[in-house]
């Protein structure tokens, strides 16, 4: 079948089965857009910025475990999706990105709207392509969501000249794929494997360390069932929530920077840690040299790169996390006896009770941890929980009460402020029989704003909670702590009134001061199912705790701040 | 930890940027490129690079496994086990005393490439660190110009 370059593309996206784009025209990607006008095979929903479109892609990704996609035309439309693409690839977000670019026999004369835009994104990818003829194109797509959503998920980012959009040429779209040179490792070595049982067998003070590869993998049924067999105390990266219920007696809870005190403790006097796909982040493991000192470490990781990047491990084992678990399953049945741990759980358990996750409630103004504990409460797992960067990120990690994963989506690894709305709405997208929640700052909701819009005019019913502190609160809080309270460029008193705004946009907004405000407000901005907006203020001042400050101890955390 | 010299024979598929994604891994995460050639191998779609970098152990890990991690890259081979060599051109003006100069290009596996009418040029093939004693001998003969090819290497 000969068909054009835009063709082409239509015509994959529906062999890959992708019902939403996000995406926004311009000169270079027209023939594209042409293409999308005549077709009803997907829905293409347009964003008021490209960067947006790739969060929303990203968003739609990790709620669905399906390849996100995304459209954006050449040079400020590509740079403009960076910061997308970026995000994506910090946290294995499976997504393809299309770009369109100038003319092939003008690339490299700084021609309009030129940018050399796979050299912009080559770090910042898992791969990406620059279509040279139109005969390539179909082998291109084809191993761009293969490499997406294979092996260690990431973004794939394909840029297309304008001419090659044009170019005829024979569509042959093959059902499987074969690379030559790239073959990811699914199944776990089956002695190493071994190795690991018996190092738990022997162990007297193992703990589950979970990182977001659970998520990746779909592999949280097998973790659980891990723990429940072995009794394992279990702790969480915040790219890991909801693998573990959160009312699972196992799980200690979020563990790093901002983790719980058992969490903490855990890590540092276990004897092994057994790592189901976590990458060891500098947010996790404050001072390398003093942490989980006593641990042996059996890393499980599809990535190769990632066992012993950060940490020397004893016992890697590089496979698909869900598949490595499956064949530890049967043999930990037989030789792992849970009633071993059990002075080990009641430890940490006198940990969690001396130390819990708390904060100090107040009639005169609301607490953000009260506002997350209260949501939890009113929509438990109804909800699915997206956030921007920031205090709320933490708050809204540590207090939600999570209960199956790809319920909490945020960006962990760049930390991208304005990720939160577009993320959201691609959230909705992906379980529109869900209620999608952005918790978000003061901050955070200005740096995509203009998706509102988007929101209103493709009918996405977002709920955005901002906890309004007037600060850039992260920051400020750092500023408190370690900078002698010196408030630089932190104070954000100056601010629209998110109301009025969120109503020119023609969503719907609410500006709440008490608990009683808040129920209404919530319970109002869900039943009106279109984009909404409530205001929360909360204490200006209130700190993310406990904390490990940065190049700290894990053993050693700032449970209170005492001025 | 030791900073180690280590060979690294590369072979990935001769494609569109595949040595920016390689140069751009190496300038990224901060490692060393000490030299770096590379060429197609004949009658495959496979290039073959040869770079010395340089590094502690941890380091020296995580280069193989990064590149890798990159979806071009066929083989990475780090085995001790290489026949490694290094070529050197160096220009020496004609009115020189060229006494010893033979048995210097002799020791050194080298010839007189080209004679022109004011410089001779001489080659030489060796390993690395014998084109390093190499061109500190040939400075007796006050070369206007060099250039060293960089490492090639196979294993065995």
């Amino acid at each position: 079948m000969d068909l054009n370059g835009s063709q082409m593309l239509i015509e994959a996206l529906r062999k890959e089965n992708v019902k939403v784009v996000f995406g926004y025209p311009g000169g270079a990607i027209m023939n594209v857009y042409d293409e999308v006008y005549k077709q009803n095979y997907f829905k293409h929903i347009l964003t008021r910025h490209e960067q947006a479109a790739v969060h929303a892609a990203d968003g739609y990704a990790r709620a669905s475990g399906n390849v996100g996609v995304a459209f954006v035309t050449s040079g400020p439309g590509f740079t403009n999706a960076v910061t997308g693409l970026a995000t994506a690839y910090m946290d294995s977000t499976p997504m393809v990105v299309i770009s369109g670019q100038v003319p092939i026999s003008m690339i490299g004369t700084d021609a309009f709207q030129e940018i050399d835009a796979v050299g912009i994104s080559r770090p910042c990818v898992k791969h990406n392509y620059l279509v040279k003829d139109v005969s390539e194109l179909p082998r291109i797509l084809k191993e761009a969501f293969y490499i997406a959503r294979t092996g260690r998920p990431g973004p794939v980012h394909i840029d297309i000249p304008k001419d090659v959009t044009a170019q005829m040429g024979k569509f042959e779209y093959p059902d499987e794929i074969k690379m030559q040179t790239y073959k990811p490792t699914y199944k776990g070595n089956p002695r190493q494997i071994k190795k690991a049982i018996e190092a738990i067998a022997l162990s007297k003070r193992p703990v589950l360390y979970i990182g977001g590869g659970a998520i990746n993998s779909n592999a949280a049924n097998e973790v659980r069932e891990f723990a429940k067999i072995t009794g394992i105390p279990a702790v969480e990266t915040l790219m890991a929530r909801g693998v573990l219920e959160h009312d699972n007696p196992l799980l200690l809870g979020m563990l790093g920077m901002h983790g719980c005190y058992s969490a903490n403790m855990a890590m540092s006097e276990a004897d092994l840690m057994i790592a189901f796909g976590p990458r060891f982040d500098d947010r996790v493991t404050g001072k390398l040299s003093e942490f989980a000192k006593h641990a042996k470490i059996i890393h499980i990781d599809i990535d190769p790169s990632s066992i012993g990047k950060i940490v020397d491990v004893e016992y890697p084992i590089v496979g698909d996390l869900k598949n490595v678990i499956e064949a530890m399953l049967p043999l930990a049945k037989e030789q792992i006896d849970e009633s071993k741990y059990k002075p080990w759980r009641d430890l940490l358990n006198r940990y969690s009770e001396i130390h819990p996750l708390r904060y100090q409630d107040s009639d005169e103004v609301l607490k953000p941890q009260w506002v997350i504990e209260r949501t939890g409460k009113l929509l438990g797992d109804k909800a699915l929980i997206t956030t921007d960067v920031g205090q709320h990120q933490m708050w809204s990690a540590q207090f939600y009460p999570f209960s199956h994963p790809r319920q909490f989506i945020t960006s962990g690894g760049l930390g991208t402020m304005g990720f939160g709305l577009p993320a959201a709405m691609g959230v909705k997208k992906a379980c529109p029989e869900k209620i999608s929640i952005n918790f978000t700052g003061d901050g955070s909701i200005l740096m995509n704003i203009q998706e509102l819009m988007t929101a209103v005019e493709s009918k996405i019913p977002v709920v955005n909670i901002i906890l309004n502190n007037q600060f850039l609160g992260m920051v400020r809080q750092w500023q408190t702590f370690f900078y002698d309270k010196r408030y630089s460029s932190t104070d954000l008193t100056m601010q629209p009134d998110f109301v009025k705004l969120v109503e020119s946009f023609g969503g719907v907004g609410y500006r709440v001061h008490t608990k009683a405000e808040f129920d209404e407000a919530l319970k109002s901005a869900i039943e009106s199912n279109t984009i909404a907006m409530i205001d929360v203020h909360i204490d200006r001042l209130e700190n993310v705790l406990p904390m490990v400050p940065s190049g700290g101890t894990l053993y050693n955390m700032m449970l209170e701040y005492k001025e | 930890m030791k900073e180690m010299r280590r060979v690294l024979s590369v072979i990935v598929l001769n494609e569109h940027g595949v040595l920016s994604r390689i140069s751009g891994l190496f300038a990224g995460r901060g490692y060393n490129i000490d030299s770096l050639t590379v060429a197609p191998i004949p009658k495959t779609n496979l290039s073959r690079l040869t770079i010395i970098t340089s590094g502690n152990t941890k380091v020296l890990e995580q280069i193989v496994k990064q590149l890798h991690k990159l979806i071009p890259t066929y083989k990475v081979i780090e085995s001790s086990a290489f026949v490694e060599k290094e070529m050197a051109l160096v220009k020496i003006p004609l009115n020189e005393d060229f006494n010893g100069l033979d048995a210097m290009l002799k020791a050194y596996n080298g010839t007189i490439a080209n004679s022109g009418e004011d410089f001779i040029v001489v080659m030489v093939a060796d390993d690395y660190d014998r084109i390093d004693s190499f061109l500190k001998a040939v400075k007796k003969y006050n070369p206007v110009d060099m250039v060293r090819g960089g490492s090639v290497a196979l294993d065995i």
